[in-house]
């Protein structure tokens, strides 16, 4: 067996499982914090009682995202050593200050946080949480930066030569030219507002699940209806960015890989102005057009790459077979993500023209329940199209990943797969079954001032 | 600029000293709460309130180092987690387990399942000492990479006899030092238990670290730096120095466990940082090909992203330093007492 290939099915079960954590990570400590402020600023006890439901889903949630993190950084230099060393003078900086900066700051105030409530006064209190917060944002802007070079390389220089096709040769090196262009790189910002955008988005439909459930029960009425009003407010604002942050970075995308954008839309041959096409099925084979085209919408596409509605779009034709990222799983998990975020805005929206009757319904809230996997989905999906449409390359148009694996014997890593996937398959299965244990319990008793 | 590197390798060895001393005590509390907690649940729960609030915080340091090694040197990082394949995803999976352990034991209020998980967190908290001390001994004694870093042995010559007494000796220094903290946490009958196990473990703890820096010296042969700069021997003296106090505040009557605590942490910075020097220039040592090490020359980043990184971590590091002891501080008002 190629240990290539099973060294992406373990990075590949490693980041989509450690991303079950992560966006309710980003999401829900801003929304404990505004909770908690404002039981700060007014003294209500409801807040309080907000703030400590929220949280106990959050520490279940933040552990499962440190320990699924930790064997992330280190499979890197056991399953990519050539890509470790190829490009670690500029990605490892990025881990590195990462740990430094952010990791340090969240794994201290979280404890602070959780053990803190009577140890500390009520503004170190809140102070925590916020620091929390900031640090997840901190964290996930270094990774994505990270990511983002591999996406769309910055900044560097290369030690030694180069292969005839401009690719990295064996040996030869990346190193850091401009720190700056590694920070300002846009693909990296571009994803970094999506990406964080669309956590809040899981944030805010997560509570109006939860709380829904609640108010279908009808208990506890007053209190989840505050709970689901904050929620409501950060599905209906993020759901909205996030589709504008999501326009932006396919813009991005069109301009730095266009080959991905290609793939996203199963679109083989170049066209000016070109189409979006409502139905499309990719081929079964190894033939270069799609099975299935029509329902075009005119120029729909060049708007996408460009914002003109008469810009010329690469198909994939324009790449060479050997360049060219799979088409059925990248224009798949696009297609499906896009449904799932113009739904996640049509329901904010309805929610919104509902929201104060929202106690009063009934049926309907089962809706809200039924949604909470939906975000996760539609997250895991973005990242679908993000790292496969970036194959061929682990860094893009340099260094091919079937060169960028590790020395190690298949069989080593067909083991860590097959215990990785088994542990953390029930991992997962006992956290979500502790979360929701956590979700359906009452909030604990708050005497209303 | 020649200099950064050297910075940066002593820096490496003390992020993995720090790692050692922080982690060490919560990995030692873990392994003994099915020793020491047998009797009720209120010390069980008691020695995970301990722990509780610093585990993860001690494991950014293992982030941290990690990172360092990555950042700073990293085709040493590449060949050294790639040649470590199969230790290495057992040592993930065991901290994976004991941080999964810390937060789900307490979630149900069941006697059978949070006993599972003490054990489970014993276990991997034991796996994960081990499997440090195994690989931190099969780095001073070199690996077997042939000249082009590739590395040539297997898991069954990592586990020599030297590296198993490094094993051993981690599991038992953590042992110690995790009873040590214990004692200076809680009060009763579990403050008496854990005295009693860090009293009894430190003769053992003493013995393999004396037999460990002889066999590091004289067999793995370490010894070359310090018979160079016999400055450097200060490093080991003051080590052997530490550990001696520790043991010292620890047996005197009434004990003084704060300070065991201070000069045993200190020991484990020192331990690493005399094994790290001793390897140096090399990050990882060939026992094959000489020419197939890995050492600052040639495995480290460049001048540029070393400067960053040490700006980086020059501000960022005495910061986390000052909040980690400020949490500490306000966390730990008072001893914990599992009576009531």
């Amino acid at each position: 067996m190629d240990p290539v290939i099973l060294s992406r099915l373990q990075f590949a079960l490693a980041t989509f499982f450690h991303f079950l954590y992560v966006p309710l990570t980003l999401g829900l400590a801003p929304y404990i914090a505004v909770m908690e402020t404002r039981y700060v600023k007014t003294g209500q006890e409801i807040y309080k009682a907000q703030a400590k439901f929220w949280g106990r889903i959050f520490l279940i949630n933040f552990a499962l995202g440190v320990v699924t993190g930790i064997t992330l950084e280190f499979q890197f230099g056991t399953n990519w050593a050539e890509y470790s060393k190829g490009v670690g003078d500029i990605f490892g900086s990025l881990l590195a200050i990462e740990a430094t900066m952010a990791f340090f700051l969240e794994s201290t105030f979280i404890a602070v946080w959780a053990f803190g409530w009577d140890k500390v006064s009520p503004k170190t209190h809140l102070t925590a949480i916020w620091l929390v917060a900031g640090a997840g944002l901190i964290s996930a802007l270094w990774i994505l930066l990270a990511n983002g070079f591999m996406q769309n390389p910055v900044g560097y220089q290369v030690e030694g030569p180069l292969t005839a096709n401009g690719e990295l040769a064996a040996g030869s090196r990346l190193v850091l030219d401009s720190f700056t262009a590694v920070l300002t790189n846009p693909y990296g910002w571009a994803m970094y507002a999506h990406t964080v955008l669309g956590a809040l988005t899981l944030c805010g439909f997560l509570v109006m699940g939860v709380s829904a459930w609640h108010l279908f029960l009808r208990k506890n009425v007053e209190f989840f209806h505050t709970s689901f009003k904050l929620g409501l407010c950060f599905a209906l604002t993020f759901s909205i960015l996030s589709a504008l942050a999501g326009h932006q970075l396919g813009q991005i995308t069109a301009k730095y890989q266009p080959a991905k954008l290609a793939a996203m839309e199963s679109q083989w041959e170049t066209r000016q102005p070109a189409p979006m096409h409502i139905l499309v099925i990719p081929p079964l084979d190894d033939s270069e057009e799609n099975l299935v085209e029509a329902l075009p919408l005119p120029g729909v596409l060049s708007f996408m790459a460009t914002n003109h509605f008469d810009s010329e779009v690469k198909g994939l034709k324009a790449f060479k077979p050997e360049d060219r990222p799979p088409v059925w799983p990248v224009y798949l998990s696009f297609r499906l993500m896009v449904g799932l975020g113009t739904l996640f805005i049509l329901a904010a929206l309805l929610a919104t023209a509902f929201r104060h009757r929202i106690p009063e319904l009934k049926y309907s809230l089962l809706l809200f329940v039924l949604m909470i996997p939906l975000p996760y989905l539609a997250l895991e999906l973005g990242w679908t199209v993000t790292e496969v449409g970036r194959q061929p390359w682990v860094v893009y148009d340099l260094l091919r990943t079937s060169l960028a694996g590790s020395p190690v014997d298949w069989y080593q890593i067909a083991a860590s797969l097959a215990v990785m996937a088994g542990v953390y398959t029930l991992l997962t299965i006992l956290g979500f079954y502790l979360m929701g244990k956590a979700a359906l319990r009452d909030p604990a008793p708050w005497a209303a001032k | 600029m020649e200099y950064l590197g050297d910075i940066w390798f002593v820096l490496w060895a003390v992020l993995w000293g720090i790692y050692f001393a922080l982690d060490g005590y919560d990995f030692g509390i873990s392994m003994l709460v099915p020793a020491l907690g047998l009797g009720t649940e209120k010390e069980r729960d008691t020695m995970h309130l301990v722990t509780g609030p610093f585990w993860d915080g001690n494991e950014a340091w293992l982030i941290a180092a990690g990172g360092v090694t990555f950042a700073a040197f990293p085709t040493a990082y590449a060949v050294l987690f790639a040649s470590l394949y199969t230790p290495l995803m057992l040592l993930l999976l065991a901290l994976i387990l004991r941080g999964i352990a810390a937060e789900f034991r307490h979630q149900l209020a069941d006697r059978q399942w949070s006993r599972f998980w003490d054990w489970v967190s014993a276990g991997s908290s034991f796996l994960a000492a081990l499997l440090l001390g195994v690989a931190f001994s099969n780095l001073f004694r070199g690996l077997p990479l042939d000249g082009d870093s590739l590395f040539q042995g297997n898991i069954l010559n990592l586990l020599h006899p030297y590296a198993l007494l490094g094993g051993l000796l981690f599991v038992l220094m953590f042992v110690v030092h995790g009873a040590i903290y214990l004692a200076s946490r809680v009060t009763g009958d579990l403050e008496k238990k854990a005295r009693l196990a860090a009293k009894a473990a430190w003769p053992l703890f003493f013995l393999s670290f004396l037999l460990y820096v002889v066999l590091t010296f004289f067999w793995a042969g370490l010894s070359k730096n310090y018979f160079e700069a016999p400055l450097l021997l200060g490093l080991p003296v003051a080590c052997l120095v530490a550990f001696v106090a520790s043991g010292h505040y620890l047996y005197r009557s009434g004990g003084n466990f704060p300070a065991a605590f201070r000069y045993s942490g200190l020991g484990i910075i020192l331990l690493a940082l005399t094994g790290v020097m001793g390897m140096y220039p090399n990050l990882i040592p060939s026992r094959l090909d000489p020419l197939g090490a890995l050492t600052i020359q040639n495995s480290a980043s460049t001048p540029k992203t070393l400067l960053i990184m040490l700006v980086v971590a020059l501000i960022f590091v005495p910061l986390v330093i000052a909040y980690q002891w400020w949490s500490h501080r306000k966390l730990t008002p008072e001893k914990l007492n599992p009576e009531y």
